[in-house]
């Protein structure tokens, strides 16, 4: 059965392979070998999968070693995959959201002439990333990371025509660079720490380790997540990534590539669990993006740029968990799927929306779209309900179980993170509602397209819309699932334990907390955008919400801090280089020319100058040799 | 005198014959410099009895034959096992067949069929009166620009003795690193000197410059013989014998018998370490280290190239085994005295030749300070003491023969009116005009410089390596900033050769016979397969390591 686990990867890649150069003759077949072979490595999971469930909770994990890629004496890199619970997870998600989203896109880039290419990039990033999280070893782990990384590039600048997006691929790079140099460190740094790289050993090697090498470790790691997720500071590339086409969005920029940085963090639990300090970094980022992610979608009138900042924000919400050890990973891992279809529903409904509206993104020129578009609104309406928590629904399951859980780390440290996590949940009820409200109800603020044609907005085809029905299942039923009978902890908890912590209040108090700041945020939501016309034109607004508009300055800051500090240091080395060290250089050579042609005179031509230069090398030798017995 | 004393000297005279003891003489061993010498002689004849015009084809075939021939000797010993388990002492002590005297001598043969090669080049000028011309002067005896001279070119006239006096200067360079005695390696150097002054001064074109460079080899030659010669001397009355063996002895204080003849001197360190300085003095002479390197650049510029490419490649051969053999034979029991001032030696020699090099606009003198350096490089793995040390050398020298003289035939390829156009600004812009022989040229600079995947790098590699296992980190040191700095030149002339505009005037590249393209295909050849895959060949310089005693 193990065999298999090399075949998830290898078909995938198979199609990126044959897709990227199988040239013109597949552009009319490509997309349904690029769908197809999702689908295949989707039913491989699922075989996996039911083959996993048929085997004792302590015996689930499977081990595949294809090949040594480096085999020397005290350096091993190799090729091998291990299939547990916590990878079974998410390569479920990975090829079931994929294949929709490739479902998908076959209707949605039907009039690009590049969508062959646009597949292969699909199945380049689906072996990339399931390489990432069914790797044995942070090694071959880095290798899908970085192959996310370049499928995400590619699939941001997708329409390279457009100068933005040429722009928001080079800044969604650059900034993860940041993040990989921190993965890349971690990784040395466990290797000279505990001279491997497999999992196994170096997460059950942890207890014989200075705690001041493991904070690193995790402080590394971390960085390597704020890059992959988007986390505080390093989340500024995430918005501009809505430049990519929107299926795009949905499978890489909000369901899996972004949850790759918590995948990390839980896997590398047992580094976290001994370094507290560590550990606090993470919930502390988790928090702070939570919030900034929140406050940023409640100023956005792109529709998929406030999607993106709820992304951030949910993603915070992981990142929390993740950084409360024991108590949260769990359901870290749970939110992170019931996430999956609920965030890649909405963001397939955003692009349905957009597809019947000339590829208007701007939600004041949305309004009443709810009769227009029956099932997109269903099925976003249940994504929204989902996400925002509404009991019964699978978000209200996964994230309860969150702010439950920041509660039960106890102490202040508690209190606040609960708190935090509250009222991002507020928030979130907020622009959620701002997002439904402008995009279905309202009166119609249509506007003519820059050609002047004015939107028919339509229902999308099948192709589009079933897809967007089963994610939307999903959204309603995941959680409930997971829930009733702790299926999914009892599941996952074999690979990444479990701590009850000690919660100061009850759990039925926290999921009344929840549902009230979610009737608040859904109230004052209606209160401004629901009872009162939306303008065209977004007012001035608050300082705040200008703040926002701007994503929290967050260009700003890198501008001036990384762009200026950074050009300055650059200036300032040049300075340098070109005074001192070609100073150093150029002098050196200018002294040894010199020197040259100095010496050169003393090649004079007179067989007598050379005879005398003889004689005194000889006396010299003999003086020397004289001397060297003497002494 | 009393006439009792006079009849004794002439009975002594007349005692029998057979109390003079023959000497034995091992002829298979030595048949590699006896083939040489018997063809030289056989040269000799030819040019007394064979007419004017059938005596180029008849020298270059019989010296061709007679350099393959010996090399099949050499290579029938080492078959034999005398490089390695066979070991012995030739000729009553004088010479040690070995592994570093057979690789040594393969190599100088090997040189000298590929220096014969360009030797016998006679398509790159073009006729003159009816008649090919080589390298070498019409007619060696007339004054230059005389009506005697114009007369000798338009009668056709060659110097055709060349060929007999390189075979006579291989047999000298064949005896020089096999002598087993002092008096063998004098006269080995002898040997092989005189037949050099000679061929320096037979260039065809640029004769004053020629004979000048002969003069100044001859006297400067003749001045470092005498320090020698001195020295040997000196080790003689040191050890009572002129044995490399008992020398040895007498140094490590194995043989205590004293020579009543001799028994003022003997024992005496003062005679020791002074006659030992001035014979290093004499075998640095020859290998062309600083500050006895100043004859180079003037007879490398002088000497017509074909020699110079000669003389750069065997003879610095030769010389550099002469020179281990000595120290590791002669004074191994002495090496806390020699090292320290070897080096020195080692140390200006690398920094001298390339800082020097720097400012040289003629390509041959730039040449011949590269061989300078290189001869430094060569003295760091000299100063190992180790047998890695002495394998490295060899695995070096037979590398960096190939390329020598492969650049010394490029050289005589760029041509003008003026015969060679050796001046480095006429060089510009060759890489545009005639690509293939820039490249190659190319391949032979990057291998000077040591440049990985040609055997420069290897060749540095091995002897660098072998200096800091023995303990020479600062010769090292010294080594890679040396290479740095002759980096700079060897990458200029490339530079200088592809990257800049091609003069209106500037040189034509000839072309050659086969001869050359031999010479410079095999030279590329070898450069590039010891460069990728030297193994083989270090394996054979490591069997080939070790000196007989």
């Amino acid at each position: 059965m193990e065999n298999l686990i090399a075949l998830l990867v290898a078909a995938p890649l198979l199609g990126a392979a044959v897709l990227l150069c199988g040239g013109r003759r597949l552009d009319r077949s490509g997309h349904w070998l690029g769908t197809v072979l999702a689908a295949a490595s989707f039913v491989i999971g699922v075989v996996l999968f039911l083959d996993m469930l048929g085997r004792s909770a302590d015996d689930r994990a499977l081990h595949q070693h294809l090949f040594s890629w480096i085999p020397v004496e005290g350096f091993q890199a190799d090729i091998a995959f291990q299939l547990d619970q916590l990878s079974m997870t998410f390569v479920l998600l990975i090829t079931g959201v994929g294949t929709l989203i490739h479902v998908y896109s076959i209707a949605y880039m039907e009039h690009d002439e590049r969508r062959r290419r646009f597949f292969g990039y699909l199945n380049l990033f689906l072996a990339a990333m399931l390489l990432l999280v069914i790797a044995d070893n942070y090694l071959l782990l880095y290798f899908g990371w970085e192959g996310v990384g370049l499928a995400s590039y590619l699939l941001i600048g997708f329409w390279q025509h457009k100068p933005s997006a040429a722009t928001a691929a080079k800044k969604a790079f650059l900034v993860n660079r940041v993040g990989d140099i921190g993965l890349s460190i971690a990784i040395m740094l466990m290797f000279t720490t505990f001279g491997t790289f497999a999992f196994g050993p170096v997460l059950s090697s942890v207890g014989e380790t200075g705690e001041g090498t493991l904070t690193a470790i995790g402080l590394m790691l971390l960085l390597a997540a704020c890059g992959k997720s988007a986390q505080v500071p390093l989340q500024s590339w995430l918005g501009d990534a809505m430049e990519g086409p929107t299926p795009v969005s949905a499978l890489i920029h909000a369901a899996t590539m972004v949850t790759a940085g918590v995948y990390l963090i839980v896997r590398s639990g047992a580094i976290f669990n001994a370094a507290p300090n560590a550990q606090l970094a993470v919930v502390v980022v988790g928090a702070v993006t939570l919030l900034f992610g929140a406050i940023v979608g409640c100023a956005k009138d792109d529709i998929k740029k406030a999607l993106a900042g709820s992304t951030m924000s949910q993603i915070g919400y992981m990142i929390l968990a993740a950084g409360l050890g024991p108590i949260g990973y769990v359901f870290a891992i749970m939110h992170l799927v019931t996430h999956g279809f609920f965030k890649a529903g909405l963001f397939l409904g955003a692009g349905s929306v957009m597809h019947g509206m000339n590829d208007e993104v701007d939600m004041r020129k949305y309004g009443g779209l709810r009769t227009y578009m029956p099932v997109t609104f269903v099925t976003f309406g249940l994504g929204y309900l989902a996400i925002i928590g509404f009991p019964g629904l699978s978000g209200f399951f996964s994230k309860d179980k969150i702010i439950e859980s920041a509660f039960a780390k106890g102490g202040a440290e508690g209190w606040i993170l609960g708190g935090v996590a509250l009222l991002g949940a507020a928030i979130t009820a907020f622009y959620m509602t701002r997002v439904m409200l402008m995009t279905f109800f309202g009166e119609k603020r249509w506007q003519p397209d820059a050609e002047g044609q004015p939107p028919h907005p339509h229902e999308s085809p099948k192709s589009m819309t079933i897809p967007m029905v089963i994610l939307a299942f999903g959204s309603v039923f995941a959680g409930g699932f997971f829930s009733i009978g702790d299926r999914f902890l009892n599941w996952l908890e074999p690979v990444t334990g479990y701590d009850h912590g000690h919660a100061p209040i009850s759990a039925a108090t926290v999921t009344g907390a929840t549902v009230v700041v979610l009737l608040i945020g859904v109230f004052l939501a209606w209160a401004m955008y629901g009872r009162r016309p939306v303008p065209v034109t977004a007012p001035r607004g608050s300082l705040l919400t200008r703040a926002a508009r701007r994503d929290l300055l967050q260009d700003d800051f890198n501008h001036v801090v990384l762009v200026r500090g950074g050009e300055h240091l650059t200036r300032s080395l040049v300075y340098v280089d070109h005074t001192l060290v070609d100073g150093v250089v150029n002098g050196t050579a200018a002294s040894v020319g010199g020197l040259s042609g100095r010496l050169r005179k003393l090649q004079n031509g007179y067989a007598r100058s050379y005879a005398v230069s003889m004689f005194g090398g000889t006396a010299v030798l003999i003086a020397v040799t004289l001397l060297m017995r003497a002494v | 005198m009393s006439a009792t004393a006079v009849h004794s000297l002439w009975t002594t005279a007349a005692e029998p014959i057979d109390r003079i003891k023959a000497p034995d003489i091992e002829y298979a061993q030595l048949a590699p410099v006896l083939i040489i010498v018997g063809a030289a002689i056989v040269g000799l004849l030819l040019e007394a009895f064979l007419p004017r015009k059938a005596r180029y084809h008849a020298q270059v075939f019989l010296t061709l034959l007679a350099l393959a021939a010996s090399f099949a000797a050499v290579i029938g010993l080492a078959q034999a096992g005398y490089g390695t388990s066979k070991v012995n002492i030739a000729a009553m002590g004088a010479i040690a067949i070995d592994g570093p005297t057979l690789f040594l001598q393969g190599t100088i043969l090997l040189a000298s069929v590929v220096a014969v090669f360009t030797f016998a080049e006679r398509r790159l000028d073009p006729e003159a009166h009816g008649n090919r011309i080589d390298s070498f002067a019409a007619q060696a005896a007339s004054v230059p620009g005389s009506e005697g001279e114009k007369a000798a070119v338009r009668a056709g006239f060659t110097t055709t003795e060349v060929y007999p006096l390189v075979l006579f200067a291989v047999a000298g360079l064949l005896v020089f690193p096999a002598a087993n005695d002092l008096l063998t390696l004098f006269i080995a150097l002898e040997v092989f000197s005189l037949p050099l002054y000679l061929l320096c001064a037979l260039a065809r074109r640029k004769r004053l410059l020629s004979q000048e460079a002969a003069v100044k080899y001859f006297l400067l030659g003749a001045f470092s013989s005498a320090f020698l010669l001195f020295g040997i001397a000196l080790l003689y009355g040191y050890a009572g014998s002129v044995s490399y063996a008992r020398i040895a002895d007498v140094v490590d204080g194995s043989v205590r018998t004293i020579d009543p003849v001799l028994a003022d001197t003997m024992g005496n360190d003062a005679l020791l370490l002074i006659g030992g300085a001035l014979i290093l003095m004499g075998l640095l002479f020859k290998v062309g280290a600083v500050p006895f390197h100043m004859w180079t650049p003037d007879v490398y510029q002088g000497a017509p190239t074909p020699v110079t490419g000669f003389m750069a490649a065997a003879t610095k051969v030769a010389a550099f085994g002469a020179l281990l053999r000595l120290l590791y034979v002669v004074l191994p029991g002495l090496s806390w005295d020699w090292r320290p001032v070897m080096w020195a030696v080692a140390i200006v020699t690398m920094l001298g030749g390339a800082i020097v090099a720097i400012t040289q606009t003629d390509i041959k003198r730039l040449l011949a300070y590269s061989s300078i350096a290189h001869a430094g490089f060569i003295l760091a793995g000299v100063v190992a003491v180790t047998p890695k040390g002495v394998s490295s050398v060899l695995f070096y020298l037979g590398a960096y023969s190939f390329v020598t003289i492969g650049a010394f035939a490029v050289v005589t390829l760029v041509r003008d009116a003026g015969g060679e156009a050796t001046h480095l600004s006429k060089w510009a812009g060759l890489g545009r005009r005639s690509p293939l022989v820039a490249a190659v040229f190319a391949v032979f600079l990057l291998a000077f410089a040591g440049i990985p995947l040609t055997s420069g790098f290897s060749g540095k590699f091995a002897v660098f390596s072998a200096a800091a296992e023995g303990g020479a980190g600062a010769l090292v040191v010294v080594g890679v900033i040396s290479s740095a700095i002759a980096a700079f030149f060897y990458i200029r002339v490339i530079v200088l050769m592809f990257f800049s505009e091609p003069k209106a005037d500037g040189p034509t590249v000839a072309v050659p016979s086969g001869m050359t393209v031999a010479a410079i295909g095999l030279g590329v050849v070898v450069t590039l397969v010891l460069g990728v895959a030297p193994q083989y060949f270090l394996d054979l310089a490591n069997q080939a390591g070790t000196f007989v005693r």
